[in-house]
């Protein structure tokens, strides 16, 4: 059953403690959510933007406001969740800067997934093609991506060493499995588990 | 979904006549206080699947099904019944209408024991809370500690929002639909204008007109003034463009465009079935509710238990996004369970009798959780 999971849903599942609250930002249709409410017993809350996912969440049973992430996190106490997860969302919010600060204050601990554009992939779309790179992690056209911001896992670990973010876990991620070497290069997705 | 298309049939409104006087917030007291009702469904073994549907300022009872003889059937009627997202096999679904109105309850066009005659503004200024007073009295009376939902639009969601204030340990979730904390001084103002109107007909003679001519031209009035808040300046466009009549009679000052003939014709139905004082108290009852009360929204909320539902349409200008929104952010900051969506509609206001399609899916879904939440053992203390 676990398997009919992706990797970085089952690697996320594994870093938030049983019974915890998780504020998932950007939750689509609450895949995520409802594996960890299922499985870890947690307390979840979702933001999403996308009508259709919002309806696809209730009809999950899942507790998902309606609203964009630039703008949802403001009203939280500071340390109201256990737990906030940025997967596949922080590259299309406009203000990082805020997103990430703000989380880290709302939450104890962030998780965060994104896609690697110095994946070997990309490198080479640009630099033998003279290409916008299409990935399966980055899977857009110019012309109709949400991403609005690109970075590498290089850039991340850069940004919260300047920070004084503290990295508690990093994952690496090809299409299908966990990667060591390299990662920067080879991995496709990068997962991080970050606390202030 | 067969299922879904089998009706209520014919229904009936039932009186509940409370002989002790109602204390309301204002001191004074009113009594004997009659509650019109109507009731879909069967109330389970433990009395712990009622549900409680507030209507919205010109709404009653009727909720749903058809009275003997009558082809329109109630004002949620699409979203009430068998299989429906207020599913009467899984749920005992209550409606009455509000203290202070004309259709079946104690209303200023009731009879006044005192005096034998009419309460006309003899009748004390009421309040939401006053109305959901007399609710929990309706609920008390049918034998019910707690509800599963108490449910509202419009003025029916500043119920709902009261009962979460003044009795949130006997409700265990809210339906929150196009509604506000309190009143903008837009809304207040357009309430104000439909006021104005019904009190500017000489027939009103300050509320004094049961048995003599009544103030319809002012009520009519204030009722398309009303309608106009309920659309949506696209929903308009599309309903009647710049259409004109067919029997248009410019030099008359008749309704020439289709748009007029339909406020006219929706200010003289109204004026059948509603009461100008009750028009008069009910409208003034929203302008004052104020859940606040100078307090942040989010310190009324914090220790709520119930889960909410906060419904809001785009295109709704009488109760904008951002009043829902603000309602929202207080659950936020309370730690109130609560889920919140914004349907993308055109009708205005007028979407949350209309959107039935994208309200069931959401009710639907809610109520489930809400009901799994209470049978998996949930305590709960009444």
């Amino acid at each position: 059953m676990k398997s009919e999971y992706p990797l970085d849903y089952r690697i996320i599942a594994g870093l938030v403690r049983t019974h915890a609250s998780v504020l998932d930002l950007g939750c689509g249709s609450g895949g995520l959510l409802q594996l960890l409410e299922r499985q870890n017993k947690a307390h979840v809350q979702g933001i999403e933007i996308n009508d259709q996912a919002v309806y696809s969440c209730v009809a999950k049973g899942l507790c998902v406001l309606h609203g964009d992430i630039d703008n949802g996190l403001v009203d939280y106490e500071n340390k109201s969740f256990d737990y906030i997860i940025l997967n596949q969302s922080l590259q299309q919010v406009r203000n990082v800067e805020a997103v990430l600060a703000q989380s880290l204050q709302v939450a104890h601990k962030v998780i965060i997934g994104f896609p690697n554009f110095a994946y070997y992939k990309a490198r080479a779309q640009i630099f033998f093609r003279g290409r916008t790179p299409v990935t399966p992690s980055l899977p857009y056209e110019w012309y109709n991506t949400p991403n609005l911001h690109f970075l590498s896992i290089y850039d991340f670990i850069a940004y919260c060493s300047r920070h004084r973010i503290r990295i508690e876990k990093m994952f690496f991620l090809g299409s299908s499995r966990r990667l060591f070497f390299l990662p920067n290069l080879f991995a496709q997705t990068g997962l991080f588990l970050i606390s202030r | 979904m067969k299922q879904a298309n089998a009706a209520l049939g014919i229904v009936e409104t039932q009186y509940a006549t409370v002989t002790e006087k109602l204390e309301l917030e204002s001191g004074e007291k009113l009594g004997p206080v009659t509650l019109a009702y109507e009731t879909y469904g069967t109330l389970n073994h433990d009395r712990s699947n009622a549900v409680l549907i507030c209507h919205a300022l010109s709404g009653d009872a009727h909720v749903a099904g058809y009275h003997a003889g009558e082809h329109k059937p109630g004002w949620w009627h699409d979203l009430v019944g068998p299989g429906r997202a207020f599913d009467t096999h899984k749920y005992f679904i209550i409606c009455s209408n509000v203290l202070g109105g004309c259709r079946g309850s104690t209303g200023p066009g009731s009879i006044n024991p005192a005096t034998s005659e009419p309460y006309g503004l003899r009748f004390p200024l009421i309040t939401i809370g006053d109305m959901v007073k007399a609710q929990q009295l309706l609920i008390q009376y049918l034998g019910i500690g707690r509800l599963r939902a108490v449910v509202g639009g419009s003025m029916g969601g500043m119920q709902a929002l009261q009962w979460l204030h003044s009795a949130s340990g006997r409700v265990e979730s809210a339906i929150l639909i196009a509604t506000a904390a309190k009143h903008s001084p837009q809304q207040i103002a357009f309430n104000e204008v439909g006021r104005q109107a019904i009190m500017a007909d000489h027939h009103w003679q300050d509320g004094n007109y049961y048995g003599e001519r009544r103030p319809l031209k002012g009520l009519a009035v204030a009722r398309m003034v009303g309608h106009i808040t309920y659309m949506s300046e696209v929903s308009m466009l599309e309903k009647f463009g710049r259409q004109q009549k067919d029997d248009k009679d410019p030099f008359k000052f008749r309704a020439d465009f289709e748009v007029e003939g339909y406020l006219q014709h929706r200010g003289d139905s109204f004026v059948k079935r509603f009461d100008a004082n009750s028009y008069l108290y009910i409208t003034k009852a929203m302008d004052f509710f104020d859940l606040t009360a100078e307090r942040p929204l989010q310190e009324v909320f914090r220790g709520i238990g119930a889960k909410l539902l906060v419904i809001g349409f785009r295109s709704d200008w009488l109760y904008p996004i951002w009043q829902l929104q603000e309602i929202v952010r207080a659950c936020k900051i309370a730690g109130v369970n609560a889920t919140y969506c914004e349907i993308d509609s055109t009708y205005g206001h007028d979407a949350f009798l209309v959107e039935i399609e994208q309200e069931a899916h959401l009710i639907t879904h809610f109520l489930k959780r809400v009901s799994s939440g209470y049978t998996a053992g949930d305590v709960y203390e009444i």
